[in-house]
């Protein structure tokens, strides 16, 4: 039974759709290539990454861009507003 | 090829419903319209909060609300009621009106026709008459390009953007593949991902559009002191796992599906663009939908988390939640459960098949929740407070 879902093949997380304890495996299903556990405990809903992400890297999901990893970022890590920044359009340039 | 059961207008245009609307040009003839369409089964009418002592671009929103209502293609004819001293006089509203659609139109104005009660005769026996014109229309086939289709979400929760709204975005495609119009709406919704909704315009003059009406709006709210993108995600957001403004703007989004953005239309203009178009509505649903009807949608598919009932006086809106604990809960007011998008993989495909026969029945006549309850509850866009 998977305990997350991928949106888009391209998409660099996963989404929690029941809360994952730490060391957990991680199951979003056939699009999943090889087995991980979460690093930590990732609540229901929220995005878990599943590759590694170098800082600077955009983080995909919905096969878009959601933000910037601020820092390096391990596959199975938690990923939200403490290890992800928003890029957002300079208005005043456009 | 898949066909749904529609009425032919003598402007051309198919509806899926054969209202007749009795329309109010202004507040003040607001519970007279509504006593009229009390008297003729079937009538439809609506609250009409606006029409007179606003500023001159909202009274134009209410006129093309107004216009766009008794045009769309859902309505047979149209009754309509003004007092006579209000802004949005009967000439301006029938001028309105004419240049949009030729269908079947009286008109009353309570000053003249001598009060209420006066006028609540005549007009229902002009309904009336409409009323009994309007049962020898026939359904017939056409094919689903004829259909224009509104999207919309709101009491969102994160199963919105992982069920609900691409599983909108599904039918979307599928109209859109099909020769018909698909409508994203809700600009509030886009602020944060508009460059990214730009990309896919199909002109350079669709992309600036885009970006013109995120910005206009951000302007608009500005002068009253709001920063959109600012406290942007909510922490309500974030606590149900949103990092990002994009990301919540992308969940919004999906409902407009894959394909080029082919036309951006302001609130409640006539669309007359096949494809997926973007009309510059708010966040709030049902003034929001007010603008897609309006602008001709027969139909409006609305995705919801928590679970919302609102309707529509003259479209049918199917309410659709990926949330299946909300499904179960407001089973009452959901049409359709997107639930298994989030816990069935690779059923999309199926799901969405399912998603479109439901929308070409509700086309062919069946009813969805909201107006199985009659439920018609609608507002008119405006950005200024009343004069």
């Amino acid at each position: 039974m998977s305990n997350a879902i991928i949106i888009s093949p391209a998409d660099d997380v996963a989404v929690a759709i029941e809360p994952i304890a730490a060391g957990e495996a991680v199951d979003y299903g056939p699009a999943q290539a090889e087995a991980f556990c979460a690093r930590e405990d990732i609540p229901i809903y929220h995005k878990v990454a599943v590759r590694d992400l170098a800082a600077g890297q955009k983080i995909c999901k919905y096969g878009e861009h959601i933000g910037e990893a601020l820092y390096d970022i391990a596959r199975g890590s938690h990923v939200h507003v403490h290890n992800v920044g928003s890029v957002r359009e300079d208005l005043d340039n456009k | 090829m898949q066909t749904f059961l529609g009425y032919k207008r003598p402007d051309g245009r198919v509806g899926i419903r054969n209202h007749v609307l009795i329309l109010p040009a202004s507040v003040c003839a607001s519970d007279t319209a509504r006593i009229v369409a009390g008297q003729v089964e079937g009538a439809v009418t609506f609250n009409n909060q606006n029409g007179c002592s606003q500023v001159a671009p909202d009274q134009q929103l209410t006129m093309d609300v107004m216009a766009g209502y008794a045009a769309n293609p859902n309505v047979y004819g149209t009754v309509v009621i003004s007092l006579g001293c209000e802004n949005c006089q009967m000439d301006l509203v029938v001028e309105a009106i004419r240049q949009r659609t030729c269908k079947p139109m009286e008109t009353f104005i309570i000053q003249q026709e001598g009060g209420t009660l006066k006028t609540i005769e005549k007009a229902v026996r002009a309904a009336r008459a409409m009323q009994q014109e309007a049962g020898l229309i026939q359904r017939e086939a056409f094919p689903l390009s004829e259909l224009i289709v509104g999207t919309e979400c709101g009491g969102s929760d994160p199963t919105s953007g992982l069920a609900a709204n691409p599983l909108i975005g599904e039918l979307s495609d599928r109209i859109v593949d099909a020769g018909g119009t698909a409508i994203l709406s809700e600009t509030t919704e886009f602020i944060g991902a508009e460059h990214i909704l730009a990309r896919r315009a199909a002109t350079p003059q669709v992309r600036e559009r885009i970006l013109d009406i995120v910005h206009r709006y951000e302007k608009a709210l500005r002068l009253v002191g709001e920063e959109v993108r600012e406290g942007n995600p909510s922490p309500g957001n974030k606590a149900g796992g949103i990092t990002t403004l994009e990301e919540k703007s992308l969940g919004c989004i999906h409902k407009g599906g894959h394909r080029p953005v082919m036309a951006v239309y302001d609130y409640a203009k006539q669309i007359d663009t096949r494809g997926l178009v973007i009309m510059d509505t708010p966040g709030n649903d049902p003034s929001s939908v007010a603008g897609m009807v309006a602008g001709g949608c027969q139909l409006v598919v609305f995705s919801t988390g928590r679970g919302t009932p609102t309707g529509n006086p003259i479209v049918p809106v199917i309410k659709v939640t990926g949330n299946r604990q909300t499904y179960a809960a407001m089973l009452d007011n959901m049409d359709f459960d997107a639930s298994p998008v989030i816990y069935e993989p690779g059923c999309m495909d199926r799901l969405a098949g399912e998603f479109l026969d439901l929308a070409v029945a509700t086309a062919n006549g069946r009813k969805t929740k909201a107006e199985a309850l009659g439920f018609t509850e609608m507002a008119i866009a405006r950005v200024c407070n009343y004069v």
